[in-house]
């Protein structure tokens, strides 16, 4: 018996893909209907109206650290511009500590000492596996709220502060003249970089090779040293003083920014010391005895071979740490430091009730920077895979 | 010729082992001392404050005169710890729970014992169904209002509710993103996308405030609910794309081969694909479930007591101010205990299921 035509229809893999997302697209539609019904409705029964026109408002609260000129008359924006530079300064100086002390404990891991090793893989374990809002209420309110008051800071080198009130540094002081110096300091990076393609080029021409890095290190911190004494040391520091009950002058760092980016940069090394580790890990064995077997010194098989390679596998995880080191820095709101999350989508929320506009602001940053960082990491995994055997 | 000498006495036994490993060259002879020096710097304060200098017994804060920790602090407050503001009298149900979840997880960990797949779907699918009654009531059980859940406890069902229901939809939205329909692919992506782009606390912020809007007048989720929803849904995003790793793993013959033994779509995922690909990815879904059972103490920012949120209610209390070293320690390692545990049994399972194919 030959099938009819109609199951031959209702059995046809097209004609069923087609039915099936059919429905699911009619699912998904109905279901935002839903809510979006919903969700009218019941901001119509609350008196709010939809839309952007609060971000133009008087904020009428003020923020406890602000990058940029803020006060309670500026607007709901502005406090927008605030919590996201507060956020992004929490995530850059948290990424530059993560990085160095990460690649510190992955290298110490995997160092032919026994006790380092152990030392490195302790840290590790003991971090990775404790939450870390928990490490970031420890250090704020167990260790940073606990230290002495100003009178009794510690101290060091009589310049830097550290009590209750937060983490007092030198302010560096930029007076006329120091112009010439930060010229000359750029100046010779880009003199030191075109150093480094001629020597590439002339040592695959001739074979002859340069010391470039000692070369143009001397060039930059020498023309460096130079200048600041040839215009008479223009740069001087405004130690802060006790004044009181509290330091006066310096740059102050409040004890929520100190405590945020303190944890979240050992949480966070914890996480790229494994990546490191797994990146070194995988050069393979034959790499490093060929390398010694051509006659490459200790150094160079690291520099030429070992790192090169590894660093391909280190930083799309890498880029990925970074990205969780942001997102995490949003637990700021636990403690009260004013980031994205806390002015924004605390503060301003509660005043406004704009939720549905507000959240989606906070999240569409977040968003941005997550997409953002992929494409990068697309294009930078593309470019290496060539020379891949 | 003598062929049984002995190697000299410095390269082996213990001495051997601390010239290799310790002292093999003159920088890591620095390095050894400087580690030793870190140890000893961070070990033996940190031994006397946590045993030989803490007070252990006692009922108030008046018993701690040592300069060590004081644990009576914990003792004291055990009760709020592991069970929240759970009443008294149905204290018992929660305990029933810790007992099952107990005797399996045991049960699980004992090698070579028969019957381990039958435990394993017991704890997944009836025992969460048993705690839904036990812990809120029905049946006959008086009813627990979710607010006076806390603790361990609650920290404890959060993971729990989020395992259990986002594995299932994490492999949904892995099977959508990888499907052939360009619909149903689409959809997923952005849904992971969207999910796995914001952070935990936003997604939180979203269920307190955004859900109560887009349900009908009337129709209110309770608190705990609401942040069951987003936890689940944050955390199937994630597993979606481990899961996602292991179906790419899974080499074209293994579908082309079902294709070809006629099977249908569900079919070949169900029995063969998914079989083989969830075995792979076992790992790196324990580290999922690490993650997750760390951000649930997130939950406090949106007013929720949980573990480490309790630690901070308790820390508050006029009696027991300035103990907050205590109370983190101890949350500390509850924490560590879990997860590490979870992360060492990950690793074991890796070897058991390596099959070498």
């Amino acid at each position: 018996m030959r099938p009819s035509k109609f199951s031959n229809f209702i059995f046809n893999r097209n004609v069923q893909g087609t039915f099936y997302q059919a429905i699911t697209l009619s699912i998904v539609i109905l279901g935002v209907y839903y809510i979006v019904q919903n969700t009218a409705e019941n901001m119509m029964a609350r008196g709010l109206a939809s839309g952007f026109h609060f971000l133009g408002v008087e904020s009428q609260f003020d923020i406890g650290m602000t990058l940029i000129e803020y006060s309670p008359t500026s607007t709901y924006f502005d406090a927008f511009i605030v919590g996201l530079l507060n956020t992004l300064l929490v995530a850059g100086i948290g990424i530059f500590f993560a990085t160095i002390v990460g690649f510190a404990f992955g290298i110490m891991r995997l160092s032919s000492n026994w006790l380092i090793a152990k030392i490195a893989e302790t840290y590790i374990e003991v971090i990775r596996n404790i939450p870390l809002l928990l490490q970031i209420f420890f250090w704020y309110f167990a260790v940073l709220r606990a230290l002495p008051k100003p009178k009794q800071s510690i101290e060091f080198m009589d310049s830097i502060f550290l009590n209750n009130r937060g983490l007092f540094l030198p302010d560096p002081n930029f007076s006329e003249g120091s112009s010439v110096i930060f010229y000359l300091f750029w100046i010779t990076i880009v003199i030191s970089i075109f150093i480094f393609i001629w020597s590439k080029r002339r040592q695959n021409r001739t074979g002859i090779t340069f010391p470039a890095f000692y070369f143009s290190a001397a060039l930059i911190v020498g023309v460096f040293f130079a200048s600041l004494a040839a215009t008479g040391f223009p740069v001087s520091f405004e130690i802060p003083e006790l004044k009181g009950f509290n330091f006066k002058g310096g740059m102050k760092l409040i004890p929520e920014l100190v405590a945020l980016t303190f944890a979240l940069s050992m949480y966070t090394a914890a996480f790229i010391a494994e990546v490191v580790r797994a990146g070194i890990m995988a050069v393979s064995k034959g790499q490093t005895e060929a390398a010694r077997s051509v006659g490459l010194k200790e150094g160079l098989v690291l520099r030429l071979i070992i790192i090169p390679q590894a660093l391909r596998v280190i930083v799309p995880p890498l880029t990925n740490q970074y990205l969780n080191l942001t997102k995490n820095s949003s637990l700021a709101a636990a403690i009260a430091y004013p980031d994205l999350v806390l002015v924004f989508a605390g503060t301003a929320l509660m005043q406004t009730g704009q939720a549905i506009e507000i959240i989606g602001m906070v999240m569409g940053v977040y968003l941005f920077l997550s997409l953002f960082t992929s494409i990068i990491m697309n294009l930078f995994n593309r470019s290496m895979r060539v020379g891949e055997r | 010729m003598n062929k049984n000498i002995t190697p000299p006495v410095i390269e082996i036994g213990v001495i051997g082992w601390l010239r290799k490993n310790l002292f093999s060259t003159w920088y890591n002879t620095i390095l050894t001392l400087i580690g030793l020096y870190f140890i000893y710097l961070i070990i033996p304060p940190l031994l006397s404050w946590i045993f030989f200098d803490a007070t252990f017994s006692g009922t108030n804060r008046e018993d701690c005169t040592s300069s060590g920790a004081c644990w009576v602090f914990i003792k004291q407050n055990i009760k709020l710890i592991i069970y929240g503001l759970y009443p008294s009298d149905e204290l018992w149900r929660v305990n029933i729970a810790y007992f099952l979840l107990t005797v399996s997880i045991i049960y699980l960990l004992i090698p070579n014992l028969k019957y381990k797949g039958f435990v394993g779907i017991f704890l997944l699918i009836i025992f969460p169904i048993i705690c839904v009654f036990l812990f809120s009531g029905g049946l006959g059980l008086e009813n627990v209002e979710t607010r006076l859940w806390g603790g361990l406890f609650l920290t404890l069902v959060i993971a729990g509710v989020g395992i259990v229901l986002s594995l299932p939809i994490g492999i949904m939205l892995a099977l959508g993103r990888r499907s052939k329909l360009p619909v149903v692919s689409l959809l997923s992506t952005i849904f992971i996308e969207i999910w796995r782009g914001v952070p935990l606390i936003t997604v939180l912020f979203m269920a307190s405030n955004m859900f109560p809007l887009f349900m009908p007048e009337g129709v209110n989720f309770d608190k705990l609910i609401r942040a069951l929803i987003g936890v689940m849904f944050f955390s199937a995003a994630y597993l979606a794309e481990v899961v996602r790793g292991g179906l790419q793993a899974m080499p074209k013959g293994q579908y082309e081969a079902s294709q070809a033994a006629g099977l249908t779509y569900w079919k070949m995922m169900a029995l063969i694909i998914l079989p083989q690909s969830l075995k792979i990815v076992i790992p790196a879904i324990i580290g999922s479930f690490i993650a997750l059972f760390k951000d649930t103490t997130l939950v406090l920012i949106i007013g929720l007591f949980d573990f480490l949120g309790i630690i901070q209610f308790v820390g508050t209390n006029p009696d027991w101010l300035g103990f907050s070293h205590e109370g983190y320690v101890f949350a500390a390692t509850i924490f560590w205990v879990f997860c590490f545990g979870m992360s060492r049994y990950s690793q074991r399972l890796e070897k058991k299921l390596d099959t070498g194919n």
